[in-house]
């Protein structure tokens, strides 16, 4: 038992001629050690959804329980929720101000209140966790490539050592290399550090390879919550949302149409290489 | 919570007041202004109140919109009326306390004070939520446009000024986001006392200048690689043009300036 969201809705400016209801009743349980990917075409409520799984939005209705307790709580420290429960958003421009990348990762743990001593020794853990060289520690931090102020990014996020990660389309404005490190190191992290993790994506491509459950955004609503292969099961339906299935699917119905015995359900190139060459086999 | 900012903002709606020329509705709220901080006695106030009920209720901008501007400056209209009421001498004085003193002329100064800056406020806001940002700097740099003979850089001024409203919705998100992702990582713009507030805000800050400094590098390429140049020689896609409306809308604005000031000489009482 981990995240809790109750019929949760939420609407931007209400009661004006902008009002625009973001959110319809949303039920989902997220459990721990879970790898969850939130996928959604723009304004689908995917990036609204998650601000209130760390009290950054508050529901219009609705409560979110965080193990057990309703963050609404008056007596709820938000602030520690915030530190369980990390956020990486979309553009690390969003975050790096500090004159080193170093000071920078060191900003969330130090507002925790820890002692100097333990903030830079969770800074240093985690920019080694997301593979940083250890060279450039000490460089302002608005120099660095894309994909580097990412892991700077997530790695300041990291340093308050969260139960929950979310992230917040990780992979934008990355070449293919830098996607597939970053996605890497984030499945790494699952693994070996045993967080949570939620990765919010437009992309199926991109989530199919490493989630174990997917949870499809249209309109503000949930409207398939499964395995991979059970939601790409319904390529038809995704489409009409303007979501595709991984390309693979598309070949592997094709495939059988033509008569070849393959599995349908392969997500992954590796998976469609093996069920393929089963057929001819 | 900082989308409920007002100033500036543009309701959309299909009404006459939408559709009018922009040097219209400049014209109209400068003699607006004027007859406001000219007019006197109780008909010339009950003039003001029907005209600006009745462009309020042409405008079909919901009443509300315009109130929520009024929050903003409510500390402004309090501080300038105790003033003039406990400022002004006057022929009969009930209450007097060293410079203090209460005054028939200061009541109603007061009172002739609030309802300028209320109707102020109304009245300017309603031509920005009738008219987009761009309209409006439209119609300034035409209506401006004689100024270029005396040097006046109107072009530049009009295109700075597009660009300045341009960016305000723009920042006022960008710095939404910033705040979210530094909450995020636990950081906190609303408790302490002011010294850590201010140094709260340099997590804030830094990523803005430094996000506000790209834009403005990539709107300058942006605008070099489309061959801007200044105003000289520019043509507009929509040339601003009267219609038959603003002719009869330029009408009925001087028609009430002149039976303000009328009624100023005819009836100035009270005062």
């Amino acid at each position: 038992m981990s995240i809790i969201l109750d019929k949760v809705n939420y609407s931007y400016s209400e009661g004006t001629a902008y009002h625009v209801q973001a959110l319809k009743d949303i039920n989902l349980k997220i459990e721990d050690g879970e790898f969850i990917g939130i996928i959604g075409h723009t304004g689908s409520g995917k990036s609204t959804l998650i601000q209130h799984m760390n009290g950054l939005i508050k529901a219009t209705s609705g409560g979110i329980y965080f193990h057990g307790q309703d963050i609404y709580d008056e007596d709820f420290n938000m602030k520690e929720l915030r530190s369980r429960v990390g956020l990486v958003f979309q553009y690390p421009e969003h975050q790096l101000f500090e004159t080193t990348i170093f000071d920078d990762v060191c900003f969330g743990p130090k507002n925790l209140g820890l002692d100097k001593k333990t903030v830079e020794l969770r800074a240093f853990e985690a920019l080694r966790n997301v593979g940083f060289p250890h060279e450039l520690f000490y460089q302002p931090p608005f120099d660095l490539s894309g994909g580097q102020k990412r892991r700077v990014a997530i790695a300041g996020v990291l340093a308050m050592k969260p139960e929950v990660l979310i992230l917040d389309e990780p992979t934008a404005g990355l070449d293919p290399a830098g996607r597939d490190e970053i996605l890497g190191l984030i499945s790494q992290m699952h693994k070996e550090l045993g967080i949570t993790i939620i990765l919010v994506s437009h992309s199926m491509e991109d989530v199919a390879k490493y989630v174990d459950r997917i949870i499809v955004m249209n309109q503000g609503s949930v409207m398939y919550d499964g395995v991979p292969k059970d939601v790409f099961r319904q390529y038809k339906e995704l489409e009409a949302v303007g979501l595709a299935a991984p390309q693979v699917t598309y070949l592997m119905h094709e495939l059988q149409e033509k008569g070849l015995p393959v599995d349908v359900d392969a997500t992954t190139v590796e998976e469609a290489k093996e069920s393929i060459l089963a057929a001819f086999r | 919570m900082i989308r409920d900012i007002t100033i500036g903002q543009y309701y959309p709606a299909d009404s006459l007041l939408h559709r009018l020329d922009p040097r219209v509705k400049l014209f109209t709220t400068v003699i607006y202004i004027i007859a406001l901080f000219s007019f006197k006695g109780i008909v010339g106030l009950a003039l003001i109140t029907g005209f600006l009920y009745y462009v309020i209720k042409i405008s079909k901008v919901p009443f509300r919109f315009m109130t929520r501007g009024l929050k903003a400056i409510i500390v402004l209209v309090v501080i300038t009326s105790i003033f003039s009421l406990l400022g002004t001498p006057g022929d009969i004085v009930f209450w007097k306390w060293k410079s203090l003193q209460l005054t028939d002329a200061g009541i109603i100064n007061a009172v002739l004070m609030t309802i300028r800056l209320v109707y102020l406020i109304l009245g300017t806001s309603l031509m920005t939520l009738t008219t987009t940002p761009n309209q409006l700097t439209n119609g300034l740099e035409t209506a401006l446009a004689p100024l270029n003979k005396f040097h006046v850089p109107v072009h530049s001024i009009a295109m700075m000024m597009s660009i300045a409203l341009r960016f305000i919705p723009i920042l006022i998100e960008e710095t939404d986001k910033i705040m979210k992702a530094q909450m995020a990582r636990g950081a906190d713009f609303e408790n302490g006392n002011l010294i850590q507030k201010a140094k709260a805000m340099v997590p804030l800050l830094v990523p803005l200048f430094v996000s506000a400094f790209r834009r403005a590098e990539d709107l300058a390429m942006a605008m070099e690689a489309r061959c801007y140049n200044g105003g000289e020689g520019r043509t507009k896609m929509k040339p601003l043009k009267y219609t038959q409306e603003d002719y009869n809308a330029y009408g009925i604005v001087i028609g009430f300036l002149v039976l303000v000031i009328i009624a100023a000489n005819v009836v100035p009482f009270p005062q």
